[in-house]
């Protein structure tokens, strides 16, 4: 399991959304991926994605108006 | 089926005004026409290129197994949500697919701004695939986009909208994707008549042929009134079991999603795209004129959804943030442009694009002041900031609002 991050901040929804599509499809099982977007979007549409195909979101928050989502790569 | 006969059939079907839906023979005789042409016509070769038809088989082959598969595009709107829908109530394996040209509309585009907070900020495409149990694939086009919005073969729209090029463009990019994941066919949502240009008669049959999808291409809602298409033909989905919608009315859709309990849909008013909207076509044709060219990246379209933009003089213009949402967002850009705030009164932040001389420094200087809270004041202190990160302050008189023409307005 490795972990890794992904800057897609000032990035505006979806383009947050294709980087995470993108880096995951590059990623192991089990991974872990530490996404930081600007775009509150990403709060919603980050762990939208991941639900739709099977990824684990450990956490999503806004941290000083930083947004800062967590998955863990599921099965293909 | 004569060969002669075979030929109109291909032309109804590809380019010529098509038959009325189910053609004029009784239905017993139809279906054992299509029984003697066997499982894969051979009459649809004729039109394809030696390109396709290898991409033909190619597909088939991939699709062996008893499900058959389709590729839906998706916006995020009633209309493609029903497409998928109707499909996968004829047990179709579908994915749906959405791509990104950088002119989308999405909400929280608009959220970037303080006002619009309170709206919901989801993504439609993909609300629509969780409602729907599909898989979303977003792909970015930005890139091979450009010239379908700078070159467009079938000309603009009311403003800077090539609708009918970029529909080509999209489901021609879904029949690469069809053709790459082993899939069978594609699914739209559109309807004969809903959109002046795109969604027409005369304008489906230039789609399915321009994209290369020809009678892969399927339109649920209104496939009743267009021939058959293949996954028709094959009895892959029954057509029975399809729509004969038309028109720009939305209630047979309405409808449709309330007998699949569909209550809470986007549906927004000028479609999903930014070249659709007159002001934003003004900025980006201004963006044109500005630089002599027609050319664009994806910062330049992404800016101009956001803050005034004020053009003073040809060769520069202000991007000035209009609420603390816009300034955050503006924040982002402030190192690769020269950029404006005032320092002795709470006020936006504003963008420099273009070459500005310090006579056109101090006039932005005082824009920028007329924006913020020292409006009304003798004096504003704004300070400058270089791309390269020297920053020197300038102490201004605020334009008065009769002193900033309306032309100037983007």
């Amino acid at each position: 399991m490795n972990r890794h991050v992904l800057d897609a901040r000032y990035l505006l929804c979806p383009l947050p959304v294709i980087r995470v599509q993108n880096a995951v499809a590059r990623l192991a099982p089990g991974d872990i991926l530490e996404v930081r977007a600007t775009d509150p979007g990403a709060l919603h549409d980050i762990p939208a994605w991941c639900r739709v195909h099977g990824h684990a979101v450990l956490s999503a928050l806004e941290t000083e108006g930083e947004m800062r989502v967590t998955l863990k790569v599921g099965a293909p | 089926m004569d060969k002669a006969a075979r030929f109109r059939y291909v032309a109804s079907a590809f380019g010529q005004p098509p038959e009325p839906p189910g053609g004029d023979r009784p239905q017993s005789r139809r279906k054992n026409e299509r029984a003697r042409e066997g499982p894969f016509p051979l009459v649809l070769f004729y039109n394809y290129p030696p390109k396709l038809r290898a991409a033909h088989h190619m597909t088939s082959a991939a699709s062996t197994s008893s499900r058959r598969k389709c590729v839906a595009l998706i916006s995020g709107g009633l209309d493609s949500m029903l497409a998928a829908k109707v499909m996968l109530e004829q047990g179709i394996h579908v994915e749906g697919i959405n791509f990104y040209t950088g002119f989308c509309v999405e909400g929280h585009t608009h959220a970037i701004r303080r006002t619009a907070r309170a709206r919901p900020k989801r993504n439609n495409a993909l609300w629509v695939a969780e409602q729907l149990g599909i898989k979303l694939h977003i792909i970015d086009v930005i890139e091979e986009y450009k010239d379908v919005v700078i070159n467009p073969k079938h000309g603009y729209g009311a403003h800077l909208n090539p609708c009918l090029d970029c529909k080509s463009f999209m489901v021609r990019k879904a029949r690469e994707w069809m053709e790459a994941n082993g899939f069978d066919f594609i699914v739209t949502g559109e309807v004969i008549g809903q959109r002046p240009m795109s969604q027409r008669r005369d304008t489906m049959p230039v789609v399915a042929r321009e994209s290369g999808a020809f009678d892969r291409l399927l339109r649920p809602l209104c496939a009743r009134l267009l021939p058959p298409t293949l996954p028709e033909r094959e009895g892959w989905v029954d057509r029975e079991k399809l729509y004969d919608f038309s028109g720009r009315s939305r209630k047979p859709q309405m409808a449709l999603a309330a007998r699949y309990g569909l209550t809470d849909y986007a549906q927004p008013a000028g479609g999903c795209c930014f070249l659709t909207d007159e002001q934003y076509s003004n900025k980006l044709a201004d963006l044109w004129r500005a630089r002599g060219e027609k050319r664009y990246e994806l910062e330049d379209i992404l800016l101009l959804k956001v803050g005034r933009h004020l053009r003073p003089r040809p060769h520069f213009k202000l991007i000035v943030a209009r609420d603390d949402g816009e300034n955050n967002f503006l924040l982002g850009f402030r190192h690769r442009y020269t950029h404006l705030m005032a320092t002795s009164h709470p006020g936006p932040l504003a963008l420099i694009d273009g070459q500005a001389s310090a006579e056109d420094l101090e006039l932005a200087a005082r824009l920028t002041a007329r924006f913020g809270k020292g409006r009304e004041a003798e004096r504003v202190t704004v300070a400058v900031t270089e791309r390269g990160g020297s920053t020197r302050t300038l102490h201004v008189a605020p334009l008065r609002a009769d002193e900033v023409p309306n032309d100037w307005y983007l």
